[in-house]
């Protein structure tokens, strides 16, 4: 019972577990479960899993030094329902942003039907000529998408930003639950949590999909800039669950406009790239003659439809923060549809009558720079000082179509265990969408970032932040039943089965989960537990600060 | 296989092997040093940095500094620190393609070392300890690798180095003249001390030391034995069902090296034992370049300057 008192939420922020004093129903499980351990024996249980994600080498990189990924033992629990909602948003947002880069790089029918002006798309630096016009083999140029959301003040999810280059951090959702099963069994097992092991066989699935046409048995493997970037973990990790090769850039060689890669056989075709390098390095002949982590010649291969890269060049222009702003338009224009996820309320200050109102309030809200990447440049407003906000109005007036504000937005808290005891943390979610042409489908959860440091709204992790693992409910939440609860014993990791589409009809909490083959789950799992807890790196996503601060 | 793979399995074979050699080396040079005061201690020290292939010592140096030079400091590449630090580097490379528990037990045999509880060990335990984290490795991978190229690489680079080492232990033995001791403990540091008294009933010889660790067919620390394991594996790699001869360079060296070894009688062999040896690890360190322009051709990092210089 001790556990969860003087347990309190602060602030305005919305807690995931209690409203005020009131258990919300997601956790009724949760909370019965863990109340029945003590302090102690949970410490004990958090420096397990700790030891654990070291010896595994569950790591993420910061200027080349390894560290180990923080991963609170809470769980974070969504609902059945809600958890709808969200795949149905995020499946709407994905299906829309691969129309309008089809669009975009074709005809621009949505430029001239006034939905969002041209330059928006020409000025912007990840617009690559190189693209235009190509069709990819089976349509898809977001193969892999993160869609970033939080959860305002009223507990409603919003998106923060889309990211549809080279999104990171699906590893970690795996390891953490394989983490979280050894550390929590019981809990587990009084559980019916929709599986996440499956991801790496449906990206598989999408990666054969995107083949090259002609090509029945394709070649894929994964690209990574090599160890030191702060996702290696990730790369090898699905390069190893997928049974594919990680190679870098050295690896391979154009010949005849073809891609090859060098094996003590030879060099052998590959027809899939699933690309973990942003655009700029892929291909010194096309873009950043310096790079060396890539391979001249990729790109007009790519071009020839001799080779698929996964995700698309140029996908760029789609997650820039002004098109951003435009969403809500474009997921009208093209799908004739209500947007199911709203953005966080943002003004382009590039408009003259927003301009007016940012000016006045610049001291309650956050600035972005449009190109700002990794989280540079932006000013949060309540935190800055005068000076600060003084150069900002200089900047912001100089060249107010380079910026957009967002109010300050405080994240969703859960309980965290930090330093010996419970509190509320905010956190963010990223859930992760892979498409094969037919369908888009969503890893049940997301990665779960969360701010360590009280108070902190930035869950990045070079920032002290950590993770969770987040639990969707697969049936109706219902109160928890001792006796069936007891008897049916731990049940960790069960694979999910990659053909069925995922049925979310309510089980009764009696059934067993089918039994899992032994082998390949232990494989998978350990694999996912090195994986959980680097699932902070995300170094390629250009925006990770901003991403947690969501201000 | 990927030529970089392939290249990070021969390394990690290398490194393992490297660490539990070294460990064994100096397990009997302390030993040496400690149970013999009459010993000169400072020839010993030198004689042995310079067949682990230091330059550059100061004039003067003693016990501390060469543990500290071969065993404990990481920024000395010849350490057994630097070893396996440097295999867990080649694992990292290429762990999309080791089994977990593999990868496992090289990671947290390097971990002790960061964490600096290796350092913390003295000698003899430390060197102990290496030994048994090396046996852990090969066991694992023994148990959980498939028998692929990756594992014939794995094993080619295990017995080219142990092949390189032995020579090194066994020259070791030559540094103080003639102590039917040195060659006692050689022999122990192998754990072939009672396999070699049962092999030669009892009788103590230099010579028959030198034969055993040299020559014996069933010893898997020989010289000849390793060899002829890393020949297997090039057999394997290349399995071209060639009639005559061999197109591999690396299988060449080997071979011939061995069949000299064995066809010369052994007198000629242990006559000068240290340059005898010498060559040996120069046929290993050429052996290793064949497999590398062979194998790994066109892994090394490439650099291309401006646009389309590819």
């Amino acid at each position: 019972m001790a556990m969860f008192q003087g347990y309190g939420g602060t602030g305005p922020a919305y807690d995931e577990m209690f409203d005020g004093d009131t258990l919300r129903p997601p956790y009724l499980r949760l909370r019965e479960s863990l109340e029945q351990m003590t302090t102690p024996e949970l410490v004990s249980r958090v420096e397990a899993l700790q030891a654990s994600y070291l010896d595994q080498g569950v790591t993420f990189d910061i200027g080349g030094e390894e560290r180990a990924f923080p991963l609170d033992i809470l769980p974070r629990v969504i609902e059945q329902d809600t958890w709808s909602t969200m795949e149905a948003g995020v499946q709407q947002r994905v299906k829309t942003l691969e129309l309008f880069l089809a669009d975009v790089y074709d005809a621009g029918r949505v430029f001239d039907d006034g939905v969002i002006p041209r330059r928006v798309i020409t000025t912007s630096s990840h617009y690559h000529r190189a693209s235009a016009n190509v069709r990819p083999p089976n349509g898809v140029r977001v193969h892999v998408s993160g869609i970033d959301l939080i959860r305002d003040n009223a507990g409603e999810f919003r998106v923060l930003e889309d990211n549809v280059r080279v999104p990171s951090g699906v590893s970690y959702v795996m390891t953490n639950r394989r983490a979280i099963s050894a550390a929590l069994p019981e809990t587990i097992a009084e559980h019916r949590i929709r599986p996440v092991a499956g991801y790496p066989q449906r990206l598989l699935a999408a990666l054969r999909a995107a083949a090259p046409a002609g090509v029945t048995d394709p070649n894929i493997v994964v690209l990574t800039p090599g160890v030191y970037n702060g996702a290696y973990f990730e790369h090898a990790l699905l390069a190893r669950t997928m049974g594919v090769e990680l190679v870098e850039g050295r690896d391979l060689e154009c010949r005849r406009g073809r891609v090859m890669m060098r094996t003590t056989q030879g060099l052998a075709p590959v027809h899939v790239i699933y690309r973990r390098i942003d655009d700029e390095f892929l291909d010194p002949v096309h873009f950043r003659a310096d790079s060396i982590l890539g391979c001249p010649g990729m790109i007009d291969a790519a071009r020839a439809g001799n080779v698929t890269l996964a995700n698309a060049v140029g996908n760029g222009v789609a997650d820039d923060k002004l098109v951003y702003t435009y969403m809500p338009d474009i997921i009208r224009y093209y799908l004739n549809e209500e947007p199911i996820l709203k953005n966080v309320d943002t003004w382009r200050v590039g408009d003259a009558d927003a301009r007016e109102e940012v000016l006045d309030r610049l001291d309650e809200l956050v600035l972005k720079p449009v190109d700002g990447s990794g989280g540079k440049g932006i000013v949060i407003g309540p935190r800055a000082s005068k000076a600060e906000l003084d150069e900002l109005r200089v900047k912001v007036l100089e060249d107010p179509r380079s910026w957009i504000a967002q109010p300050v937005v405080q994240l969703s808290t859960v309980p965290t265990f930090v330093d010996g005891e419970l509190g509320p943390r905010h956190v963010d979610l990223r859930p992760f969408a892979v498409n094969d042409g037919n369908r888009v489908w969503v890893l049940p959860g997301g990665l779960t970032r969360v701010a360590l440091a009280k108070g902190e709204l930035i869950v990045n992790s070079s920032r002290g932040g950590g993770s969770k693992d987040t639990w969707v409910l697969a049936g109706p939440v219902t109160p928890p039943e001792p006796i069936e609860a007891a008897a049916r014993g731990p049940e960790p990791e069960v694979l999910e089965d990659i053909v069925e589409p995922e049925p979310v009809e309510p089980a009764p909490p009696s059934t067993p989960a089918p039994a899992a083959p032994a082998g390949p789950a232990i494989t998978s799992m350990h694999e996912q537990a090195e994986q959980q807890q680097q699932a902070r790196a995300r170094t390629t996503g250009r925006d990770d600060v901003t991403g947690g601060t969501s201000c | 296989m990927l030529s970089r793979i392939a290249e990070s399995m021969f390394w990690i074979g290398r490194y393992v092997e490297r660490a539990e050699d070294t460990a064994r080396i100096l397990d009997v040079q302390t030993q040496m040093i400690l149970e013999d005061a009459t010993l000169d201690q400072d020839e010993i020290c030198h004689g042995l940095l310079s067949i682990m292939g230091v330059e550059d010592t100061p004039e003067h140096v003693d016990l501390s500094y060469v543990l500290n030079t071969l065993a404990y400091d990481p920024t000395s590449p010849v350490s057994i620190a630097a070893a396996i630090g440097a295999a867990r580097e080649s694992a990292r490379r290429a762990r999309e393609t080791l089994s977990v528990p593999l990868w496992e037990v090289i990671n947290t045999a390097n971990r002790d070392i960061v964490s600096g509880q290796f350092g913390a060990r003295r000698a003899p335990g430390v060197f102990q300890w290496v030994r048994e984290r090396a046996a852990l490795i090969n066991g694992t991978a023994d148990a959980t690798m498939t028998r692929d190229e990756g594992w014939q690489f794995l094993m080619l680079g295990r017995c080219v180095e142990r092949a390189d080492m032995t020579s090194r232990l066994v020259a070791t033995a030559s540094i103080t003249s003639s102590t039917t001791a040195q060659w006692t403990n050689t022999l122990r540091a192998c754990g072939a001390y009672e396999a070699f008294l049962r092999t030669y009933r009892g009788q103590e010889t230099e010579r028959a030391a030198a034969e055993f660790l040299l020559l014996d067919r069933l010893f898997p620390r020989s010289v000849v034995f390793s060899l002829n394991r890393a020949e297997v594996c090039l057999d394997n790699l290349e399995s071209s069902g060639q009639r005559a001869g061999f197109q591999n360079d690396a299988q060449r060296l080997l071979g011939r090296t061995r069949a000299e070894l064995e066809y010369r009688s052994l007198s000629d062999v242990v006559a000068d034992l240290p340059s005898e040896m010498e060559r040996l690890q120069r046929t290993c360190a050429l052996a290793t370049e064949a497999v590398t322009r062979r194998f790994f051709a066109g892994s090394e990092a490439q650099s291309w300057l401006g646009m389309g210089s590819n």
